[in-house]
């Protein structure tokens, strides 16, 4: 396949990144674009196919939800490209851009989904995929609900679906479902056999909402719960909360705004994350940029993205 | 009043048991189903519910399961 002696190259396949030098001479990972891990079968089958072609005996499937095609020979790129077809499956990037965001399965099957994270991933896949950042990597998470299986606040920007439940009393049966179904004990039951509900330890889940049984209990708003500035890797940061029930059509244009902030403020500190961007400026430059757009989503305080003590005891 | 005992069945198997055991009944009866405390008594009545079920209540008993009382309801 890859014989001929002048190799020549689109070199404009590699400028988002996405090919990376593997240990093998000539060798290197060719990283898939999977937003939010959804991968039809006709895709897969097309993969599989340019993997048996140019490949080594097995695919990789990464952590941040991508297939990774390993052992392909650079001057085989283009032939690559071509034939998994440039409409239908892309190369992912790497080094300081946006990345491919990560999502879990959203609502569409899932009981536990909340909101719609497949359609959020693609929607920025679509337009900030990419995005060189001027100073390191920025990952992003879509979780549909607070179990958050996606692992959302170790992201630059993790999103969390929520759901603020509300009451009618009298539509009530006193069952009690709800309360046992709370897990964080945001309802107990009161001394009239009826639901009172805590605001303070509420996660957002709605579990309340989907096990009552006549209804009683209802969705007074539906968003994402945003947490910033989280990291995994040498000195992991956990990502703190800037904004609540943010509405979905509107993570793209938070995103964009975030990095707008980061673009600027991490100017001249170097291979910064933003977290760390975060940390040294204080949470507060963030929280009064963010709320100049978002002033019905933004909190009124937050702290910086917290430092996890992964070496202690050594 | 129909009874579905599924204390000491663990989930999923419990949820696909009170499935196996609804069909059998006609549409609009009520019954019964016996569910032990954690997982079960979380899981079970929801995902009932978003069968199409009708919940009408549910109750511990003093040796701490607990009774769901359920209409059947067709799809």
């Amino acid at each position: 396949m890859a014989d001929e002696k002048q190799t020549k190259l689109d070199l404009n396949n590699l400028k988002a990144g996405g090919f990376i030098k593997e240990r093998g001479k000539d060798l290197f990972t060719v990283r898939l674009r999977v937003p939010g891990g959804r991968m039809s079968v006709p895709r897969l089958k097309k993969i599989a196919e340019v993997a048996e072609k140019f490949g080594g005996e097995f695919v990789h499937l990464s952590v941040r939800q991508s297939i990774e095609l390993i052992n392909i020979n650079f001057r085989d790129f283009d032939a690559v490209v071509e034939e998994l077809g440039e409409k239908s499956q892309k190369v992912a990037s790497c080094g300081a851009r946006v990345r491919v965001p990560v999502a879990c399965g959203g609502c569409e099957y899932n009981p536990n989904g909340l909101v719609d994270t497949q359609k959020s991933a693609l929607e920025v896949d679509e337009k900030l995929f990419g995005t060189p950042t001027g100073h390191h990597k920025f990952k992003v998470a879509f979780a549909g609900c607070p179990f958050d299986c996606p692992k959302s606040a170790t992201n630059d920007i993790g999103f969390q679906g929520a759901i603020y439940p509300t009451l009618d009393k009298d539509a009530c049966i006193g069952c009690g479902l709800c309360a046992k179904s709370c897990v964080p004990k945001a309802i107990a039951m009161g001394e009239d056999n009826k639901p009172v509900f805590s605001n303070d330890p509420c996660i957002w889940c709605g579990d309340c909402v989907k096990v009552c049984p006549t209804g009683a209990w209802s969705e007074a708003k539906r968003g994402y719960t945003v947490r910033i500035g989280g990291k995994w890797g040498r000195n992991p940061l956990v990502g703190t909360l800037f904004a609540t029930f943010l509405p979905e059509d509107r993570a793209v244009e938070f995103i964009a705004a975030v990095l707008e902030w980061y673009k600027q403020k991490a100017e001249g500190l170097g291979r910064i994350r933003l977290g760390d961007t975060i940390i040294k400026e204080g949470p507060e430059e963030l929280l009064n940029h963010l709320r100049s757009r978002f002033p019905e989503n933004t909190v009124a305080e937050t702290i910086a993205p917290q430092i996890i003590a992964t070496q202690i005891g050594k | 009043m129909q009874t579905i005992d599924l204390r000491g069945v663990s989930c999923p198997t419990n949820f696909v048991k009170a499935k196996l055991a609804l069909e059998e009944l006609e549409n609009g009866t009520v019954a019964q189903i016996f569910l032990d405390d954690g997982e079960p008594v979380k899981n079970v009545p929801r995902s009932l519910k978003a069968d199409g079920h009708k919940l009408l209540g549910l109750k511990q008993t003093e040796e701490g399961h607990y009774i769901l009382e359920l209409e059947k309801v067709e799809e």
